[in-house]
């Protein structure tokens, strides 16, 4: 499997993509937190933040349709927050039976629940956009320099070199399970539900011994290469004019934001 | 290979941004933090230099894992999600390390769970549930000693427990984020992952099998960390702190029944046709919050007490140690 299967970055020649990572980490995690202090129903503000999204996403050169569809991910966790609708309490639009209860629901949740879905689509997409123009090993490296140990980079990083070799190891094995399982169409095939399972666990165990031993192998290639417990990395380059001259303005647009959200109408 | 294949379908645990207040995503960062930070200074000491190496492989492992699935019923499929496989067989520290990187990337590469809200997921996925699921397994070893089929009913009640706990913690937060009502969330999402857990507790069942019969040296007692009453007594005060907190996230009469009241139709709702306790508070206690702990800790200890007499009933079936 390639690396490029599962990477959310997508090269492109945008301004976006030259910018620092450090800068873009920063002003993605402000944008998100400026979202979620964003009241429910301060729709003015929501719509700045909106635009500030498209203007952002436009010029990533990502393409609307590649981040809206990395953006659905987090689509299914909506139904975590539709009760919403009719627990907040409010004037009753509109009452519905279910199981022979009335639900009412309010006019209040409905403003709750589209607040919601807007704060997470809205900090999803800031996060597509990070992640899509953004080399993995440079957004860790901007962690680093925000305070997230070194030991932990490290391992993130180790994870994110070894996970497309693993998981070609797991293909190999589902391959192998595959080649092994004559089924009958619209048969379960397999055996019992706990046979399957039992073999699949099988799978896991195997898949574990493997991985334990190449990481065995891995640190006796890093010793003999001189490794010495201690992780070492290049100093970043400090920030240019140009990535401050570029984050300041975004951060005084979440700035107006919070204002926008807070007058009184 | 398409993405869709690979990408572990995305389990209702991964909160994103938005769905958590400010509030509850700062206080979880710092449970994470602490979390985290404890279990780098514990495992440096253990590992040194191999550190670095094998939590990063072991999380690529867990990740692999992931995508092994296998067919439950019509067209639906279980897979593993790893939080007590990776606890009971590299142990607290290294289980909480390797889950915390493993939630990490999947925020950052794929979009799995949010960045603000990281520290929510990271403390229910890989603190919790590295703890909880370590310490029931743990307990179970106590009782087991050395017999075999402590492994299998250890490693099924882990990793069940792991799921269902952090799944209650997620509704926690939901509902003190004022996301999702108590009332709503918790059985939702408790219930949700009661099935979800059978799946994980079977393959991890599995998986520990496979291991003790080609690698027994890995699953050596000689190798876990010392105090395993400790560590179940953690494992369990953990379980019971969150089940406390539960209450606390709803102090004024719930939502659902609130509007209810509004409206006036409160009469016409019927009850469950069954209930054990009545609105998980019980008769006689004076106090709401107290009424509703107490009934929380009594449901916790019929739960422990059914798996304590099954164990119990399964040593006096196999009194013999396995000869494997």
């Amino acid at each position: 499997m390639h690396i490029h299967a599962l990477d959310g970055y997508r090269p492109a020649p945008s301004f976006i993509h030259s910018l620092d990572a450090r800068a873009k980490l920063v002003t993605a995690i402000l944008f998100i937190i400026a979202t979620a202090l964003t009241p429910d129903g301060a729709w003015p503000a929501y719509i700045l933040l909106a635009t500030l999204t498209l203007g952002v996403i436009l010029a990533s050169q990502l393409g609307i349709g590649f981040v809206q569809r990395r953006a659905a991910m987090a689509l299914p966790f909506a139904l975590a927050a539709v009760t919403v609708i009719f627990s907040t309490p409010g004037r009753a639009v509109w009452a519905i039976e279910l199981w022979r209860k009335e639900l009412a629901i309010t006019g209040a949740g409905l403003i709750r629940f589209a607040s919601i879905l807007l704060k997470s689509w809205l900090s999803v997409q800031m996060a597509v956009v990070l992640t899509g123009t953004t080399r993995f090993p440079a957004l860790l490296q901007a962690m680093r320099s925000l305070g997230l140990p070194q030991i932990l980079v490290s391992i993130i990083g180790f994870t994110y070199r070894y996970i497309f070799v693993i998981a070609d190891e797991a293909l190999r094995l589902m391959r192998a399970r595959a080649a092994r399982s004559g089924t009958v169409s619209r048969s379960a095939g397999g055996g019992s539900l706990l046979w399957r399972a039992q073999v699949t666990g099988g799978m896991a165990g195997s898949l574990f011994l493997r991985s334990i031993e190449r990481s065995e192998r891995i640190y006796d290639a890093m010793v003999a290469r001189g490794y010495d417990g201690e992780v070492r990395s290049l100093r970043s380059p400090v920030l240019g004019p140009r990535d401050v001259l570029t984050v300041l303005p975004f951060v005084l647009a979440l700035v107006a934001a919070q204002v926008l959200a807070r007058v009184q109408w | 290979m398409l993405a869709s294949h690979v990408l572990p379908s995305p389990t209702p645990l991964h909160i994103p941004d938005g769905f958590l207040s400010l509030g509850v995503s700062l206080t979880c960062w710092l449970l994470a933090a602490i979390g985290v930070g404890v279990a780098l200074r514990q495992n440096r000491q253990v590992l040194g230099g191999r550190q670095v190496p094998l939590m990063g492989v072991l999380a690529a492992f867990i990740f692999a894992a992931q995508m092994l699935n296998f067919t439950v019923a019509g067209g639906t499929s279980g897979h593993l999600i790893g939080g007590a496989l990776a606890a009971v067989l590299l142990g607290p520290w290294a289980g909480i390390l390797t889950m915390t990187t493993v939630v990490a990337i999947q925020a950052l590469l794929f979009q799995d769970g949010g960045l603000l809200v990281m520290g929510a997921n990271i403390t229910n996925m890989a603190i919790i549930s590295t703890l909880v699921g370590y310490g029931v397994y743990r307990g179970v070893q106590l009782i087991a000693g050395e017999r075999r089929w402590g492994l299998y009913v250890g490693g099924f009640a882990a990793a069940w427990a792991s799921v269902v706990i952090s799944a209650v913690a997620a509704s926690i937060e939901l509902a003190f984020s004022g996301t999702s009502p108590l009332s709503v969330a918790l059985p939702a999402m408790a219930g949700v992952h009661a099935l979800i857990g059978i799946g994980e507790g079977l393959i991890t069942a599995g998986a520990l099998a496979f291991v003790a019969t080609a690698r027994r040296d890995l699953l050596e007692p000689s190798r876990a960390p010392a105090g395993g009453l400790s560590w179940a007594a953690v494992g369990l005060a953990l379980a019971v702190a969150v089940t406390l907190l539960a209450p606390l996230a709803s102090p004024h009469p719930d939502g659902l029944e609130r509007v209810a009241e509004d409206q006036g139709f409160l009469a016409a709702a019927e009850g469950a046709p069954y209930e054990i306790f009545p609105d998980y508070v019980l008769p006689g206690l004076p106090n709401e919050a107290l009424a509703t702990i107490a009934a929380g800790i009594l449901g916790a200890l019929i739960v422990a007490g059914v798996a304590f007499g099954v164990a119990r009933l399964r040593r006096q079936v196999a009194p013999q140690p396995a000869d494997d």
